[in-house]
């Protein structure tokens, strides 16, 4: 049996609670207090909101917290999970953004955020290198990949088109592999 | 249509308001994959941001707690003030939040979907390809920077073999630059 939010603000304040403690990545956190702690969904059903909420376009977390939300209150519910999602971290972090304006002179700061910065690439082609470790299965993925590099990093070319030219084929080739019976992507669990 | 409204509203702000809602539905995989796109626009096409401004946002944003999509927020207030970052947020997150909704209440028994899994794993190298290019436009401002670069590097060894807590790292870089280690003089 799950259980279900009290109202609007227990909806606001839970999600509030999960970004709070989400550094780097909020979705751990939001399976630990969702199904295990609030218990108002199942694994198997956090695994397959979560799997739409991959395929749709938008940050994984912020789709997630829509349906949760949109799912006991209708759109409210959708706007309240949103709104306790982001709400507080935006404060923060335009905190943080406001004291290095105001510091942006000193040297320090420059120093600090010149550190921080080159970590912050650092850990965005960390992210990318562990996905890409589960992508065996999709051998021509490693040729799209190749090329929209390319086309972004090298050349500049603007994501709309790129994503048209090769996200597109991308996603009819792999619909047209699975229903031939392709295995199961390691991305997928 | 959305070009007529530009003739009749020339500001700056409609335009990055514009601009990001149409992004909005491109963001696959989450909102770093966007990073080269809004790169593009706010610093090379439209000199809102200088590179170290637009990498310090994104900086800023995972030195700081929720969804990493707060980047796209420090972008909009360092590009124009409240109603920047008011402008970015909302238009990166309407459209998608919209469809989120909506497809939401179609398909909830639907996740094992042959097209639901085609897109997730056919978009999936599109999406590590542009998390390295966003890797790569946001170094070109260190060629040459031995000492940045290899501590970027080192980063990303880390991320993708160990279980380091991104704060701790972030951190660290702080204490690393913050002491002087970067600087080439």
């Amino acid at each position: 049996m799950t259980e279900t939010p009290r109202s609007l603000s227990d909806l606001f304040w839970t999600f509030t609670r999960m970004a709070l403690q989400g550094f780097g990545g909020v979705l751990p956190i939001a399976e630990r207090i969702l199904v295990h702690r609030r218990q108002w969904m199942t694994a198997k059903d956090f695994v397959e909101t979560l799997a739409i909420a991959q395929a749709l376009p938008g940050p994984n977390i912020v789709n997630l917290s829509l349906m949760v939300g949109d799912r006991f209150f209708g759109v409210r519910g959708a706007a309240m999970a949103l709104a306790g999602m982001m709400l507080l971290p935006i404060v923060l972090v335009l905190g943080l953004t406001v004291l290095y304006q105001v510091t942006a002179d000193l040297e320090i700061t420059r120093r600090m955020l010149l550190g921080m910065s080159a970590v912050s690439v650092g850990l965005i082609a960390g992210m990318g290198l562990r996905l890409a470790r589960t992508q065996g299965h999709f051998r021509a993925g490693w040729l799209i990949g190749a090329a929209v590099f390319l086309l972004v990093a090298i050349l500049h070319k603007p994501l709309g088109m790129v994503l048209l030219a090769f996200g597109l084929p991308a996603v009819v080739l792999r619909w047209w592999q699975l229903k031939n019976g392709a295995q199961r992507s390691s991305y997928d669990a | 249509m959305v070009r007529s409204a530009h003739l009749m509203m020339h500001s700056p702000l409609f335009d990055l308001l514009i601009h990001f809602l149409m992004l909005s539905l491109l963001a696959t995989g989450g909102a770093i994959t966007l990073a080269p796109e809004m790169h593009r626009y706010m610093v090379t096409e439209m000199g809102l941001l200088s590179d170290a401004q637009f990498t310090a946002s994104i900086a800023i944003a995972q030195a700081a707690p929720g969804p990493n999509i707060l980047f796209v927020t420090v972008l909009g207030w360092q590009a124009m003030g409240p109603m920047g970052a008011l402008a970015t947020t909302a238009g990166v997150l309407i459209p998608s939040a919209g469809l989120a909704v909506m497809v939401n209440r179609i398909s909830r028994q639907h996740s094992d979907a042959a097209w639901m899994r085609a897109l997730r794993q056919g978009l999936a190298p599109v999406v590590i390809a542009l998390m390295l290019a966003t890797t790569w436009i946001l170094s070109e401002q260190w060629w040459g920077e031995f000492r940045i670069l290899a501590l970027a590097v080192v980063s990303a060894a880390l991320v993708a073999t160990t279980r380091l807590p991104p704060l701790a790292m972030i951190l660290a870089g702080a204490l690393i630059g913050g002491l002087g280690l970067l600087d080439s003089v």
